[in-house]
């Protein structure tokens, strides 16, 4: 098989490289060591022990008290986790450049299950949203899957090949006309049933492309149009109604993320609850187990608004820490797309990094209200089922890339 | 390792893309950070708020005791006991013991107890020993909680003024209400914490904020007395079959009320039970018949005070006011001579003497032992409508007295433009307007004591629960209103009144009384029905209890002097000997 790498050694005069191509690190020259990214490893281990930590702290009383027994999303995490971890190290591996071959048809099944999700009764509703899959339409005790997941580790491998195929034309409009073709059918297919996701994917395209490309103008014009919209949204969010950009009900949520207190009910409950259990953290929290808040104040409290609960359990103290673990989890990215052996493995990463990055970000912000509210969960630590297992796929990716840096003895 | 040239630009986009991701994460720390401390206050408050019960705990109200310590209206602690259904370990035990105790249907104790809900109140007002039993057996899931309820140990006693509660301890009549601020205690409350559907948390500590009792309050008046007074006007009531009997006591040098008895007085303990006036209580069909205002109108009329709530027209009595002016005004000495042929033509009537045979000719103060209408009409006209209304508003009459009762009523007395030569003349023995008995009588208190006005008074201090603070309330003198001569003169005149005049069966062996009858007809005139009244005071040289006695429509003999006077008399000889031990 040629693999990528090789192919970009015909353009560059790069002894190493040449070499990193081919899985076979014994005919390296003795001064080169092989890495594999342990800290990295680590980190992972941490947020998902932790993770199972505030899932059970979070779910217990709910689960217990609406007959599920207070183990039952502990056990559920846990045992996808577990399946994500051998994932996870059985695909950190596989030399990454094998990850090419299933591109294509993962492109293609994201695709299909997407449309299922979609357009046919496999889609399942769940909380009004119809964003999960099930094997057997109709059949209501099968584990349900959100292919979401599935469609990000698809983008991020189509785009981590286009832009290393096409990195030398990668600002000529018919590849970046190309590329949009590519992440347009993906990010439209999920935005259709959830708005957040959509986001991230496009953002995790949009991104990418960034690093790939060597334009400057294009983005800082993107950057001040955001700028000017989000300005927009905030002091005169009627304009968007007006020019029939979004319809009413999604200007209520805007009205509600200004002033949670203003429907505290309905619309504005969950955010509001989550800002009592932030508020009532204090600097080291009431103590694990002892939030108020989860006792059904803040609906499904081990999901999206788990953050919250960190905050109030464990105080700023511990929210700090979480937060310090996932930055250190991107500084361990930056680490490795920096030493990557070629683009390729550079652009996985970059892609997963993305993704981690914004979900984390974006969740923060709307457990803190400083955005709309959206439902988009903490990775690692927000109960997540079968998600959290492709999570954990996406971190064997990035090992896998870490397994092939060489560096000086 | 070098980087390689292809990867440069990408190194450096990936930088700028992770120091961005940085700054954002720092940013939405910051706004984290700024939540939990800065909004820390705002939004534990919030939380606190949802994720707690609150049960109150009510504060005992103040309690009321008279001039000497005798408990007027106090708090009787009552139960009131519920089960909370998550709680209930034998659920049996449980119906068993409450249906025993609480001497209630089995069936209706079993169907609360298997009631799926929060909590369920079994029984309230539960009396204190029983609550207490109920609480030894410390049976899982059954709650006692302590209430207090407004007691009247002494049931009908002056009911008119200290008024009752309502179902939340809250003033809803007479003194209850006047003083509702001070009496009310701050409720205290028990925190619960729950969760999101409201349940209790039993592993959860709960917060309890004590109550804080309301203040006692002691009155001026005298149980004794008030009882006394009391008994006496029940007497005349029923005698005299009477409408109503009116009896006031007080001090006529600092206004101290120390009786007010408007009988029929009603059962403080059972304020809304309406009565006939044989007696009998309404049956429910009866107050099933009557409309809700029917019934909120007999109500009211039962719970009248007639002393404050009420005006009438003075009569005789108010001769005294009449007297007062015109030696004030120098327009008569007690010493003048009046001619009275039984009659006075003022203007084109004919306004008779209550002798139709005339009095003859007699001095001022024979005038005012006979009561003579003739000679207070002259002096009233000899003083003129300006001089005189100059003097009623001067004695106080037509501003209210301040007493500290809700609901006094206003005097109701002719403009002086109104005034002609026939209304003066009625005027001047007390006719043609209308006064509370109570603005009558402090009146005359101040024209009697000296001169200087009075605020009559029920309360006199406060005390906190604990007794560690106390507060007076002060009554003080408004100011002079006739010399205190002219008020020695007045009260020489009132005591040969009862010494030998019409109020002479007032007197009291071995004492100096002085007072003045009335017999007034009420309007319309002609129609037969009087109020008989009799204002007494003594020692009359230095007066300490003035005594007003109001008898409406009383059957039979009606003249103020056969009716009144005695029953003031036994009034006044019942405190004097006691006047030097007790104030």
């Amino acid at each position: 098989m040629q693999t990528i790498a090789s192919r970009n050694e015909t353009t560059k005069e790069n002894v190493r490289e040449k070499v990193i191509g081919r899985k076979h690190f014994k005919v390296l020259p003795d001064q080169y060591g092989q890495h594999y990214d342990h800290k990295l490893l680590i980190t992972i281990f941490v947020l998902c022990c932790f993770g199972l930590v505030m899932v059970y702290s979070s779910s217990a009383y709910v689960a217990s008290a609406s007959g599920k027994g207070e183990y039952y999303f502990l056990i559920r995490e846990a045992v996808f986790m577990a399946i994500g971890i051998g994932g996870m190290l059985f695909i950190s591996k596989l030399d990454y450049h094998w990850f090419v071959k299933i591109t294509a048809p993962l492109y293609l099944l994201s695709i299909v299950l997407m449309v299922l999700t979609d357009f046919t009764p496999f889609g399942v509703e769940i909380n009004g949203q119809k964003r999960w899959i099930n094997l057997i339409p109709g059949v209501k005790s099968l584990p349900t899957y959100q292919p979401t997941e599935i469609v990000k580790i698809a983008l991020i491998l189509v785009f981590a090949y286009m832009i290393n195929r096409c990195i030398k034309n990668i600002d000529r409009i018919p590849v970046m006309f190309t590329m949009i073709l590519m992440l347009a059918p993906l990010a439209g297919l999920v935005v259709i049933n959830n708005l957040s996701s959509g986001i991230i994917i496009a953002g995790i395209g949009c991104f990418m492309y960034f690093i790939a490309s060597r334009r400057k103008k294009l983005y800082w014009v993107v950057l001040i149009l955001a700028a000017a919209a989000v300005a927009l949204i905030y002091f005169d969010p009627n304009i968007l109604v007006s020019l029939h950009l979004v319809e009413d009900y999604q200007l209520s949520r805007i009205e509600v993320w200004k002033d949670p207190a203003s429907d505290p009910l309905d619309k504005g409950f969950q955010v509001l609850q989550g800002l009592y259990a932030i508020g009532s953290g204090g600097l080291f929290g009431k103590g694990l187990g002892s939030s108020v808040q989860k006792l059904g104040f803040i609906p499904e409290s081990h999901n999206d608004m788990i953050f919250s609960i960190i905050c109030e359990e464990l105080g700023i103290f511990g929210a700090v820490c979480v937060i310090g673990l996932f930055a250190y989890m991107i500084y361990r990215f930056v680490y490795i797309i920096l030493r990557a052996p070629d683009l390729y493995g550079a652009m996985i990463v970059s892609g997963v990094m993305i993704h981690i990055a914004l979900q984390v970000i974006l969740n923060i912000a709307v457990v803190t209200n400083t955005i709309p509210n959206t439902g988009v969960t903490l990775p690692f630590i927000s109960y997540g089922g079968t998600s959290v297992a492709i999570l954990l796929a996406e971190m064997g990716m990035v090992l896998s890339v870490s397994n092939q840096i060489i560096y000086e003895k | 390792m070098k980087p390689e040239k292809s990867m440069f630009p990408v190194r450096l986009r990936i930088l700028i893309l992770a120091g961005a991701g940085f700054l954002l994460l720092a940013g939405v720390t910051g706004r984290m950070i700024w939540l939990m401390v800065w909004q820390s206050a705002y939004y534990e408050e919030e939380a606190a708020d949802v994720q707690q019960r609150e049960r109150a705990i009510k504060a005992a109200r103040g309690e009321i005791y008279d001039r000497r310590g005798t408990l007027l209206a106090g708090n009787r602690t009552v139960c009131t006991v519920s089960v909370v259904h998550n709680q209930v370990e034998e659920p049996e035990q449980v119906i068993d013991r409450l249906t025993e105790i609480l001497e209630i249907d089995r069936d209706t104790v079993r169907k609360k107890v298997e009631k799926y809900s929060s909590r369920e109140i079994i029984a309230s007002n539960v009396d204190k020993e029983k609550g207490d039993e109920i609480r030894a057996l410390h049976l899982a899931g059954v709650k006692v909680d302590e209430d207090y309820k407004r007691y009247y140990p002494y049931g009908t006693l002056a009911s008119k003024i200290l008024g009752f509660t309502g179902g939340d301890n809250q003033g809803i009549l007479g003194l209850e209400v006047q003083y509702d601020a001070l009496l009310q205690g701050t409720n205290g409350v028990i925190l619960t914490p729950t969760d999101a559907s409201g349940t209790e948390l039993v592993q959860e500590a709960e917060q309890r904020i004590e109550p804080v009792a309301g203040n006692n309050l002691y009155l001026t008046l005298d149980a004794d007395i008030q009882s006394f007074a009391q008994q006496t006007a029940e007497s005349l009531y029923e005698e005299k079959s009477a409408l109503h009997v009116s009896i006031i006591v007080m001090n006529p040098q600092n206004g101290e009320i120390y009786a007010m008895a408007d009988v029929p007085e009603y059962d403080l303990n059972d304020p809304f039970t309406l009565f006939h006036e044989d007696g009998s209580a309404y049956s429910e069909e009866e107050l099933a018949a009557l409309t809700e205002k029917e019934r909120s109108d007999l109500r009211n009329r039962m719970w009248r005070n007639f002393c404050i709530n009420d005006t009438y027209e003075p009569g005789s009595t108010f001769k005294i006011i009449t007297m007062a002016a015109g030696l004030s005004e120098g327009v008569v000495t007690p010493e003048s001579t009046f001619f009275c042929p039984g009659y006075k033509i003022v203007e084109d009537r004919r306004i008779r003497c209550h002798k139709s045979g005339g009095h003859g000719s007699e001095t001022f103060v024979q005038g005012a032992m006979n009561s003579c209408n003739p000679v207070f009409m002259e002096v009233g006209l000899r003083m003129g409508p300006a001089v005189f209304m100059k003097y009623i508003e001067q004695f106080q009459i037509l501003q209210k007295t301040g007493v500290d009762l809700p609901g006094e009523a206003s005097t109701i007395m002719h403009e002086l433009e109104n005034i002609g030569e026939v209304e003066l003349a009625t005027m001047s023995f007390g006719q043609s307007f209308q006064l509370t008995p109570l603005r009558h009588l402090t009146t005359i208190c101040s024209l009697i004591n000296g001169g200087k006005t009075i605020i009559p008074h029920l309360g006199a201090y406060s005390e906190s629960a604990d007794g560690s603070s106390v507060e007076y309330f002060t009554w003080e003198s408004q100011g002079q209103v006739l010399e205190s001569d002219i008020s020695e003169t007045v009260r020489t005149i009132l005591e040969a009144v009862v010494a030998e005049g019409s109020g002479n069966k007032a007197y009291i062996e071995g004492y100096r009384v002085g007072g003045k009858t009335a017999t007034s007809e009420k309007l319309p005139r002609g129609n037969g029905k009087y109020i008989s009244s009799f204002v007494g005071f003594a020692p009359a040289d230095d007066p300490q209890i003035a005594v007003l006695v109001l008898v409406n429509e009383p059957q039979g003999v009606y003249y103020g002097g056969t009716v009144c006077a005695p029953a003031a008399a036994a009034v006044l000889e019942n405190i004097l000997p006691f006047l030097e031990e007790r104030y």
